[in-house]
């Protein structure tokens, strides 16, 4: 399971009660490319990477079909979608240690032991924060933790990357770094890449396309 | 956009939907059997015994009952002076904390008091204030000219006055935590800031301000010692007049009796204490309505200044009083259990010794098991129900925002059922189901009763930090392609292994201390450290019955400990884990 297939909408329909938050939404994203969908608080933007993630609270009615290449994503499981998400915050897992976050994210499958650890040091690496694995996540500063997020993201080879507003919470200069990191991977695996933001700046780094959602 | 919650997966397991009507069962069953095996008998049912003919005559018994008058006078001024001066104190001591720094820390320091069994406070609050207690040595002969014990009465007291002393030592703490913790549920800080940006004081603003928002969720915490104080039955024996006892302990004392003519006016006993539990709770409610509106004329009249502070320096003052009173107690049982020669009127044991300890050890090995193994069982069993719970409302429609969706009232008044039902009503009733199914004197039977009483506390004490969990940890993990299973034992319950293991302590205390569901369930033939502790009480030998008080009062407080080391341990050094 990783990038280099296409992500496709189609007639993605989704509902609460009687009020239509998203409503035929038709889109194909390249592999490497990155869609921007747009709206105010509350416009359904999170909602749809919910129903994409298969996280969709039942209140919310949906219909549509989401694939990545020829594999139907809402026929799957939510953990067998391989649709990695980031939020607004990093939520590494607080128990874990960097290492012990990374590796949850490793498939089991990746054997022996020296392997994981060879993968995990490396991942690491590349977020600049090398030898880290034995640190508490609460040690590292907010920059370090958004890096580690995306890398236990990719760890566990995703098919998409989903960003639900991940760049929010950073200041200015943070900001444009850990963009240029995130985009910079997904291109590097040829991952399809869904983002929501409310940001205008976001969109621009992103580079692709932009859909408007409506205040519903 | 704010942080969305959602749920795991849209459709949870199918077995855990049935979770909720599983937990409800495992204790309002039992309860509404038991009532009804109470009120059959209290009209004359009773097949058992040979009773078919419906009557009042149980009822004329128990109005003939000598004392009955006295007794009823007792239990009723027991019941409302111990909850009345609980809530006063409780609410004057947060007032006059809650503003205070070291709050917080206070809250950690009385929760081993609420571990500590209400019997064994029972017992050594008896050594402290007897004729011939250690109150009475501190100061004799030198200061009183006492050179031997004076010859009043304290406990025993007909006035019941000691009752509502020990009553104060666990209630007030309780009532205390409650309203802390229910503060975090309204804007306190915020709103107190404003207020005193208005120019009221600290207590004047939390007392205009937070307190009534607070009330409504305090309310069913009161009615619970309400309930309980007015039902009480251990402490009652302890430390109650022994004739006319409580209604509590008369009721407990005729099911008791080798004379089976004597279930029946039990019976309409322990029905007349449900009535007047049910009464006192609807004045009470009425009366709230009355203060609250006059309440709300005192804080629109805007006036600054105010006895309030006052008020709550001295209930603040009383409430301390208590806890110090509550560590001379279990200090008095320390001494008298290592004490070989204390003679009256020495301050101290003259001669130490470990020989009393040493000579109960064997005698308590099979009551301590039991102990042990009903409390483990019980909070193992409670704690299951109460995940499935929690984790069915995570996968129902519109679980994504569980924090903004607290228990509607009717789950929480169904939660505080057992609570709020006196013991004595339903607990005979549910010991004549049991003697019929050929299942009183188990260990199966004494755990499902500890069951009833032990499920609400861990409920109550989980639910919170349990629907706080942000669930996005949770989706996190699952877009990572870990399955249900695995993100509940592996992220969701490591996250929540410190609240999950005090709710279990709260829990395990819980069932340490019960007294009346252990002896009736167990027929009187399960031992645990409680029912042993409280039948020796009436003993002589105060070496002896200090050990068994502080056996049991030892039990509940080292799960609590363990509980609060042991996430510390799991979890070395990880700061995000608050």
């Amino acid at each position: 399971m990783t990038g280099g297939a296409a992500l496709r909408l189609r007639a993605v329909r989704i509902a609460l009660a009687e009020r239509e938050l998203i409503v035929g939404l038709d889109a194909s994203i390249a592999p490497g490319e990155c869609l921007t969908v747009m709206g105010p608080s509350g416009c359904g933007k999170s909602t749809l990477l919910a129903y994409l993630a298969g996280t969709l609270d039942p209140v919310f009615t949906a219909s549509g079909s989401v694939c990545v290449g020829d594999t139907e994503l809402t026929a799957l499981a939510p953990e067998q979608r391989g649709a990695g998400i980031l939020f607004q915050d990093d939520l590494l897992f607080p128990h874990l240690s960097v290492g012990g976050n990374l590796a949850f994210a490793l498939a089991a499958s990746v054997r022996p032991r020296a392997e994981r650890e060879a993968q995990i040091a490396s991942a690491l690496a590349e977020a600049g924060l090398p030898g880290l694995a034995q640190r508490d996540p609460a040690t590292l500063s907010g920059g370090q933790r958004a890096r580690v997020a995306l890398m236990r993201t990719l760890l566990a080879r995703p098919r998409v990357l989903l960003l639900d507003e991940p760049f929010n919470k950073l200041d200015t200069r943070l900001r444009n770094d850990f963009r240029a990191f995130v985009f910079e991977h997904a291109r590097e695996r040829a991952l399809p890449v869904l983002l929501v933001t409310h940001d205008e700046a976001d969109a621009r780094a992103a580079g692709g396309p932009v859909i408007r959602l409506e205040d519903a | 956009m704010a942080a969305p919650h959602q749920p795991v997966t849209g459709r949870g397991p199918g077995l855990l939907r049935y979770a909720p009507a599983l937990t409800v069962s495992a204790f309002a069953l039992p309860i509404v059997a038991g009532l009804l095996g109470t009120v059959l008998p209290a009209f004359g049912v009773m097949p058992a015994i040979g009773a078919t003919a419906w009557g009042l005559q149980a009822w004329r018994m128990l109005f003939d009952s000598p004392g009955f008058a006295t007794s009823l006078k007792l239990t009723l001024f027991t019941g409302l002076a111990s909850t009345v001066l609980s809530v006063l104190l409780a609410i004057g001591l947060a007032a006059f904390v809650q503003h205070r720094a070291w709050a917080r820390r206070l809250g950690a320091f009385i929760a081993p008091v609420l571990a500590t069994p209400h019997s064994a406070l029972a017992i050594g609050f008896a050594f402290v204030i007897a004729p011939s207690g250690w109150l009475v040595r501190l100061v004799s002969p030198g200061l009183s000219g006492w050179s031997v014990p004076p010859d009043v009465s304290t406990v025993g007291h007909t006035s019941g006055l000691a009752i509502v002393a020990c009553m104060l030592l666990k209630e007030v703490p309780y009532l205390m935590l409650m309203t802390l913790g229910a503060l975090n549920q309204v804007a306190a800080p915020a709103q107190l800031a404003a207020a005193r940006a208005l120019g009221y004081g600290p207590v004047q603003a939390w007392l205009k301000i937070v307190l009534p928002q607070v009330y409504p969720q305090i309310r069913l915490p009161i009615y619970a010692v309400l309930a309980f104080s007015l039902s009480v039955v251990d402490v009652a024996m302890i430390l109650g007049p022994g004739n006319p006892p409580t209604l509590a302990v008369m009721a407990v004392r005729w099911f008791s009796a080798p004379d089976v003519r004597l279930y029946t006016p039990a019976a309409a006993a322990a029905l007349l204490l449900l009535a007047l539990v049910g009464a006192a709770i609807v004045a009470w409610h009425l009366l709230d309505r009355v203060l609250a509106r006059a309440g709300r004329r005192w804080i629109e009249r805007g006036r600054r200044a105010g006895v309030a502070n006052a008020a709550a320096a001295v209930s603040a003052g009383a409430s301390f009083a208590l806890f110090a009173t509550t560590l001379v107690v279990m200090l008095a049982l320390l001494l008298w259990s290592f004490a070989r020669q204390w003679r009256y009127p020495d301050a101290l044991p003259a001669v130490w010794t470990l020989a009393n300890w040493q000579r109960q050890i064997e005698s308590a090995a099979q009551p301590a098991l039991n102990t042990l193994l009903v409390g483990a069982v019980a909070t193992g069993i409670a704690l299951l129900l109460t995940i499935a719970c929690l984790e069915n409302e995570v996968t129902r429609p519109g679980g994504s925002a569980p924090q903004r969706r607290p228990l509607g009232q009717g789950s929480l008044w169904l939660l505080y059922m057992p609570l709020l039902v006196p013991q004595v009503a339903f607990l005979f009733g549910a010991q004549v189901l049991l003697i019929h199914a050929s299942l009183d004197a188990t260990l199966f039977a004494v755990v499902w009763t500890h069951l009833i009483f032990v499920l609400p506390y861990l409920f109550l004490s989980l639910a919170e930090p349990w629907r706080a969990f942000d669930s996005r940890f949770a989706r996190s993990a699952t877009s990572l392609g870990a399955s249900r299973w695995r993100v509940f034992w592996r992220i969701k319950l490591p996250i929540l292994l410190k609240p999950t293991l005090i709710a279990c302590a709260v829990a395990f205390a819980v069932s340490v201390g019960q007294y009346l569901p252990t002896l009736f369930a167990g027929s009187g033939r399960v031992a645990t450290l409680t029912t042993e502790a409280v039948t020796l009480a009436s003993g002589e030998d105060r070496r002896v019955i200090a050990v068994w008080a502080l056996l049991q009062a030892a039990f509940p407080f080292l799960v609590y400990a363990l509980a609060a080391f042991l996430p510390r341990l799991v979890f070395a050094g990880r700061r995000g884990l608050t």
